[in-house]
């Protein structure tokens, strides 16, 4: 029958304890085609995935209903290897990557090229010795494909984000007999020159004959690239179109159920542009040792009651920043905070002066991701500034309770989707997540809040609201915001002054409405002159 | 990396050597220690080295065999005191059957194979039930192992088990003596090349096979299995989704480790020349991993070279001690109690790092 889809998933419907997270779903993907796959966190688009892919939380949670069709036969796919034995491959959203490995290790990981020895023709093919020449060749090879000059005997460990990603596709790519791969959301942590790599890899490989089921946020991309899109919402289909017939409005539209505008607020300057203003925070020379992102020598003001937005193009130096001035990363220079010194690489410092951090490193650094809503919003504030802790007989104890009410009266006001502050913070969607970040540096009540790739990763609707949420801090408590953001776009919806960083130095500092000319070439490091907003 | 500040590169070297210093401190200082208890010791040189040749000799098996679970991500196999055990089932065979020397040894390695696969099979299947917690499941496991252990040689022998040996049974005619004489292995394979140079006496035959084994190690992480273990150990979701059979890697890991255990304990026991029936296994698990610890290796790593190096300095410091205690201390109680102290003390700090170590950097 259908000999025209590589993949057909049929009326897959699947529960998790009784939560229902994919009802009837029907997909398909013909050979060589890349089929987008859209919708927001939380719609199912992981779940389908670990179906497809037969992971074990899929079969330790009581399987599936419904069936998986491949290459025209029924298909029972019990673990992971099975999906790749029959040639389906995944570039990760969260980097399937060992970093102690080098590039050339990870690449070839389970399927290193081996050479029989003497102990190999007694006791079988385990024991045969891996052939690093030949696997240095073959890794060569698929990141040549993909335009990477890396080192291919590097160790992971360290690289930018970007190349990890990279890194992963040339994995599959170098898997001979795949059939269809998945991308996972692989540009929702690249910048837009890596995203165009990949892009451009993937049309390679469709061309190839590889099927390519793509899922991601960038809607822009998808219908760039694809030629059919399926959107799911809520574990439902909600459609299923043509590329040609849809445009971003009606793929954001039916994603998200409802009319979306383009984030645009209010804004109310606080006589942080008059000759009022006060300085709340001072830069001199600050040099930052951050792999990827080293900054290197950058002064300047951040004035009080302002959202600041740092902005520039990845690799430039603007995460640095933040990263520098919080202790995380070794840096130089000197920070002043209200006449105050930030002692430089020490984070209590940092913190006890009132300045508060959310990481680009969600994940990462941000969350403990093991632990409950309401611990992640606690515990800083716990080691920190002893709040919520009482005092038993001289011995400080953790006020449980007071943790508890705190994380209820967080999780309502900045809207955190949960099941309760007891829930572990694993189980949360990328942006829940960021908002217990939020919650997290809220509760330690700083004046200067730093926020690094706020909207990273996660999905239309819920950008919106963490950029709203920016702006109601600032403008209801004061605070005073630093915004460093790989979009542009999102600087200038919510910020009162940006500044530029190219090479890691500041290029320019200016006003949300400059004109795309000027931001673009200050960004690529051609300006025509400093211009300071003033 | 290129992108440094310029102004650091001082401190960039600074810095490295800084890291050197963390990261060998704890080798560091107990070579320190050696160094202060030796001049303390007053031993007459030879003899340090005649006796530190011997435990080297002795011990240096045991705590080579750590290594693989060490790589493959399960930690410290505190779960070797099996692999001690099955050594010792064999050896108590072989002595029974009256067969000596060389052929004697060689026999229990062969029978101590399949007990320690076997043992190895059941740690591995409870250390997959037990993930993230191998280390203290094994301590608890060869306790519970050692009652097992006892049942068997303490009322089974003699009653279930025909065993007809009135030398090596209890007066009652049931259960095993606490001390059995060895004098059949002993030193079968120490004597069976020995070598003199300048008054020190070197098992060369013992030697030549911990070399061996450490070839065979270098070897093995240099296979494809050798991969896997590595993978495993580095990241056990990574390599799941790579299509690596996490479980059954580690359960292999774990029986290498048991096997390589067993034969530690045989040299051991060549060694010794008696088996101290229900005591001879109890403390070979935290002995070994002190040792390693001892050489720098942690949790997550361990080498070849550290488990030598940590073999040399945990039993330079047993020689030294008393005497060092005596003179020091006018008491050697004080010298035996500080190397105990320092021993234990170094597993709890090591595992305390790397309970630290993984909160701070999980996931």
């Amino acid at each position: 029958m259908d000999e025209q889809y590589l993949l057909e998933i049929k009326n897959v419907s699947k529960e998790f304890f009784g939560n229902r997270v994919l009802k009837d779903v029907n997909l398909a993907v013909a050979p060589g085609k890349i089929h987008s796959l859209v919708g927001e966190n939380g719609a199912g688009k992981s779940t389908l995935m670990n179906i497809l892919f037969g992971m074990p939380v899929i079969h330790n949670t009581g399987g599936f209903s419904g069936e998986i069709w491949f290459d025209g036969k029924k298909v029972d796919i019990r673990s992971p290897e099975d999906a790749m034995n029959l040639g389906i491959g995944m570039v990760h959203q969260e980097f399937m990557l060992i970093p102690g490995f080098t590039i050339t290790e990870n690449i070839k990981l389970n399927r290193e090229q081996t050479k029989h020895n003497l102990v190999s023709r007694v006791f079988g093919a385990k024991m045969k010795s891996l052939d690093f020449k030949l696997m240095r060749a073959d890794a060569r090879a698929a990141l040549d494909v993909l335009g990477l000059t890396i080192d291919e005997m590097l160790p992971v460990a360290g690289l930018p984000v970007g190349y990890m990603q990279l890194i992963e596709i040339a994995r599959e790519i170098d898997k001979r007999n795949v059939r269809l791969l998945v991308f996972d959301e692989p540009t929702a942590v690249l910048t837009e020159v890596e995203a165009q790599t990949l892009i451009n890899a993937m049309r390679m490989l469709a061309e190839k004959g590889v099927s390519i089921l793509f899922i991601t946020h960038r809607l822009e991309e998808v219908l760039e690239v694809s030629e059919e899109i399926t959107v799911l919402r809520d574990g439902e289909v909600v459609a299923s179109l043509r590329a040609a017939d849809a445009t971003v409005e009606r793929l954001a539209e039916l994603m998200v159920g409802r009319k979306v505008e383009k984030v645009s607020l209010g804004r109310e300057t606080q006589g942080i542009t008059g000759s009022g203003r006060q300085v709340i925070l001072e830069l001199e020379n600050l040099h930052v040792r951050m792999p990827g992102e080293t900054v290197r020598g950058i002064s300047m003001e951040v004035y009080k009651g302002e959202i600041l937005g740092i902005g520039g193009l990845a690799g430039q130096g603007k995460l640095g920043i933040a990263n520098g001035i919080m202790g995380l990363y070794p840096a130089e220079g000197r920070v002043v905070k209200e006449g105050k010194v930030v002692q430089m690489n020490n984070p209590a410092s940092a913190l006890a002066n009132g300045l508060g951090f959310l990481s680009e490193d969600r994940r990462g650094v941000g969350l403990l991701l093991d632990q409950s809503i309401e611990f992640n919003i606690a515990i800083t504030a716990v080691h920190c500034q002893d709040k919520f802790v009482k005092a038993l007989c001289g011995v400080k104890l953790i006020d449980t309770k007071a943790i508890t009410e705190h994380a209820r009266r967080m999780i309502r006001e900045v809207d955190i989707r949960c099941t309760g502050p007891q829930q572990l913070v694993r189980r949360l969607s990328g942006g829940n997540q960021q908002k217990v970040c939020i919650a997290r540096a809220l509760t330690l009540e700083p004046d200067v809040l730093f926020v690094s790739e706020p909207t990273r990763g996660i999905d239309v609707g819920a950008k919106r609201i963490v950029l709203e949420l920016l702006v109601r801090l600032n403008r209801e408590l004061g605070m005073t915001i630093v915004v460093t953001s790989s979009e542009l776009a999102e600087l200038r919806a919510i910020c009162d002054r940006i500044a530029i960083v190219y090479r890691g130095r500041l290029e320019g500092i200016l006003s949300p409405d400059a004109s795309d000319r000027e931001f673009g070439l200050m960004m690529t490091g051609e300006k025509p002159g400093r211009r300071e907003v003033s | 990396m290129k992108t440094l500040v310029p102004e650091s590169v001082r401190s960039k070297a600074e810095a490295s050597l800084a890291r050197f210093l963390i990261r060998n401190a704890v080798p560091i200082l107990f070579t320190v220690l050696c160094l202060v208890g030796s001049y303390y010791a007053r031993l007459p040189l030879k003899f340090l080295l005649n006796d530190i040749i011997v435990r080297m000799a002795r011990n240096s098996f045991l705590v080579i065999s750590l290594i693989i679970p060490v790589l493959a991500g399960l930690g410290l196999n505190f779960g070797i005191v099996l692999g001690a055990m099955a050594g010792q089932i064999a050896v108590i065979t072989v002595t029974y059957w009256e067969i000596g020397g060389i052929a004697g040894f060689l026999l229990s390695m062969l029978l101590a194979l399949p007990y320690a696969i076997l043992f190895g099979w059941l740690t591995g299947i409870l250390f997959n039930r037990a993930k993230g917690k191998e280390m203290i499941a094994g301590l608890i496991l060869g306790f519970f192992a050692n009652g097992l252990y006892q049942l068997v040689f303490l009322f089974l022998v003699g009653t279930i088990i025909p065993f007809r040996n009135e030398y090596m049974l209890l007066s009652t005619g049931i259960g095993l003596r606490n001390t059995v004489n060895l004098k059949g292995i002993h030193y079968a394979l120490d004597n069976l090349l020995k070598v003199g140079v300048m008054g020190l006496n070197i098992p060369v035959a013992t030697f030549a096979s911990i070399v061996l084994l450490c070839l065979a190690i270098r070897f093995l992480f240099k296979t494809k299995l050798g991969q896997e273990f590595r993978s495993v150990g580095q990241n056990r979701y990574v390599a799941e989704v790579s299509g690596i059979n996490v479980d059954r890697v580690r359960i292999i890991a774990v029986i290498f480790s048991t096997v390589l255990a067993a034969w530690g304990q045989l040299i051991f026991l060549q060694n010794i020349g008696t088996l101290n029936t229900y005591g001879s296994h109890v403390q070979v698990g935290t002995f070994a991993v002190a040792a390693l610890l001892i050489g720098g290796a942690t949790v997550s790593r361990a080498t070849v070279g550290q488990a030598l190096l940590g073999t040399f300095l945990f039993h330079l410091l047993f020689i030294i001690s008393p005497l060092a205690g005596k003179n020091m201390m006018g008491s050697a109680q004080v010298g035996e109690y500080f190397r105990v102290f320092v021993a234990y003390g170094v597993i709890g700090v090591a595992l305390a790092l790397h309970a630290w170590q993984n909160i701070t950097k999980k996931s």
